[in-house]
């Protein structure tokens, strides 16, 4: 590549609000119903069915516009979009063109350089969703099911401003983070609830004017995106030295071949004739409505840092990873708040807790434990009950099970043995048993110890409180 | 009439409605769509400079339903309507994007 090319990236981002029945009926939102079990004649598009809007959409999305920075349209409604595809019983999918719920907000993100950026929101609106359609080659037939038809959305649509996948990702955690402190959304790409179209185009370095973009679908994880931005650059600047055109189309990326297709384009050009839907009348959203919101707003991630620095003493690095998801802050402040230790806290979940995360192949978000649990086990060892090690094995059940800590050491006799009479004449049985370590001690080995103690340790099936194990042995060692 | 309709606009409307028109229909059609023209023109003679746009007939807004799932399993009536059906889904004639 002889010339510079700067990629330039905007993005389309659909959040699954957190409800629990759709945007316009009081079907069920949960997942993982039988095929059409959530649905009624609104969401599957019957004629005379009349849509109503449900309260805790707009709830949810004024939420997340004031927590992005964006300007409220206090009067807006809904419009028809319309186009034919079996997953959209109406032809029609009600969105919002003329008058989105917000616009012209913005978020802070961190550059890979280290530096800060805004990348700006041009708008927020609500819609809903489309059904599942599932498709039989067997047969040459698809299969839909609505249950998704009508579970309410909301599409954040960015500026074209971020310049790398980096920065990509660096935009949607942000987003996610906000709105899952804000409960509006699970955010999950995995799953579905969080889905991000990419809309990319390269121009030469210095260049004024934008390259001719694609938009890219199907990213359903934060790697895939990032493989999905390397490889639509590279492919458009392999047309572009080449002196072809880059077409402006939809593309579908695949993440096993980490290459991306052209969608076979719905018939004709995308004329969808939006319109105001005339079943829904407009919102108008009140200054008190928005100074409640405002009011309601949860600390975010970024004072949630700061404090747990100040307030807590943690390392900036503790405090990162803390708040990298809202279900371990949580966690992290109700165990504090019950045992008034945080940097306990902070390393059982630093490292115990991450260590069985990753072994379990689990989400944060799955954490089963609760604070109470925590804070018990903390306890116990501080108070010098169990000793480490057997903190850790009873942390195992408490992560998996929730057991409570003081009932399952008391059952299973993990108490620290803090006999000293009883552990000096066990230490005795050991040294006089072992004379080459002894010998090895008074030689100068100071490393024999270790064996000694791991002796004593294995001898009280690992109940015996360590200090005391290492004051005694020395005091015995060094008599002889 | 002044709004002609030509054959292509007819034609391309035709498409995004996903109807096939006779020759007698198009006809029939580009008459009845230059007439509507004629009056949003008529409509146009109008002075609506600050005005503002009217996207409902109805005094009314914020219609609201509160967040409780009120309906529950009707598959079976939902697919009643279904012109054809399989293991509780709608059958429709392979579609792919």
């Amino acid at each position: 590549m002889s010339k510079q090319y700067e990629t330039v990236i905007g993005l389309e981002v659909h959040v699954e609000l957190a409800t629990r029945t759709k945007i316009f009926c009081g079907c069920s939102t949960a997942f993982g119903g039988a095929p059409n079990t959530h649905t009624c004649p609104v969401c599957t598009g019957m004629p005379g069915s009349l849509p109503v809007l449900n309260k805790r959409v707009v709830e949810l999305a004024l939420a997340v516009g004031l927590a992005t920075n964006c300007q409220i349209n206090q009067y807006c409604k809904f419009d028809r979009k319309n186009y034919f595809y079996p997953d959209n019983p109406q032809n029609y999918q009600i969105s919002q063109l003329y008058l989105p719920i917000c616009h012209d907000g913005g978020v802070e993100i961190e550059t890979p350089e280290g530096g800060k950026k805004i990348i700006g929101i041009h708008e927020i609106h609500m819609e809903e969703d489309a059904g599942k359609l599932i498709h039989d080659d067997w047969e040459d037939c698809s299969l839909v099911d609505f249950n998704r038809s009508g579970v309410p959305l909301i599409e954040i649509v960015s500026e074209p401003d971020m310049r790398s996948a980096e920065e990509v990702i660096a935009y949607l955690d942000k987003l996610r983070l906000i709105i899952q402190y804000l409960g509006a959304s699970d955010c999950k790409l995995q799953e579905g609830s969080m889905r991000a179209d990419v809309n990319l185009s390269v121009r030469e370095a210095g260049a004024k004017e934008f390259g001719t973009r694609t938009e890219m679908k199907n990213l359903n994880s934060f790697k895939a995106i990032a493989r999905a931005i390397e490889g639509e650059k590279a492919r458009q600047i392999d047309l572009i030295e080449a002196g072809k055109p880059v077409i402006q189309e939809t593309r579908r990326w695949d993440d096993t071949k980490e290459y991306s297709y052209a969608m076979r384009s719905k018939e004709d050009a995308q004329d969808y004739r939006y319109f105001p839907d005339p079943d829904l009348v407009p919102v108008i959203i009140s200054d008190e409505m928005i100074d409640a919101t405002k009011a309601r707003q949860p600390e975010f991630r970024d004072e949630k840092m700061a404090r747990y620095m100040e307030e807590f003493g943690l390392p900036a690095y503790d405090a990162d990873i803390l708040t990298g998801t809202k279900k371990l802050a949580d966690i992290f402040e109700a165990t504090t708040a019950i045992c008034h230790n945080p940097k306990k806290v902070s390393n059982w979940l630093m490292v115990e807790t991450m260590r069985l995360l990753k072994d379990r192949e689990m989400d944060a978000d799955k954490i089963r434990f609760s604070p109470e649990h925590l804070a018990a086990l903390i306890q116990l060892t501080e108070e010098g009950t169990i000793n480490s090690s057997v903190a850790k094995e009873v942390f195992e059940h408490v992560f998996d099970e929730d057991v409570d800590p003081q009932a399952y050491v008391e059952e299973h006799g993990l108490k620290m043995d803090n006999d000293s009479d009883a552990l000096t004449s066990t230490i005795e049985e050991i040294v006089a048993a072992n004379p080459q370590s002894v010998a090895d001690y008074k030689a100068g080995k100071k490393k024999a110890v270790g064996f000694l103690v791991g002796q004593t340790m294995k001898a009280t099936q690992g109940k015996a409180n360590p200090a005391m194990i290492n004051k005694i042995l020395t005091e015995i060692l060094d008599k002889m | 009439m002044a709004n002609i309709i030509s054959d292509e606009t007819i034609e391309y409307v035709g498409i995004l409605a996903k109807l096939e028109l006779s020759a007698e229909e198009k006809e029939a059609a580009k008459s009845d769509m230059g007439r509507m023209l004629d009056y949003i023109d008529k409509l146009n003679e109008l002075d609506t400079s600050g005005v503002e746009p009217m996207s409902h007939v109805f005094p009314v807004h914020n219609v609201f339903r509160e967040d409780v799932v009120t309906n529950g399993d009707d598959r079976a009536n939902m697919l009643a309507n279904a012109p054809e059906e399989r293991d509780g889904q709608y059958q429709v004639p392979k579609t792919v994007e």
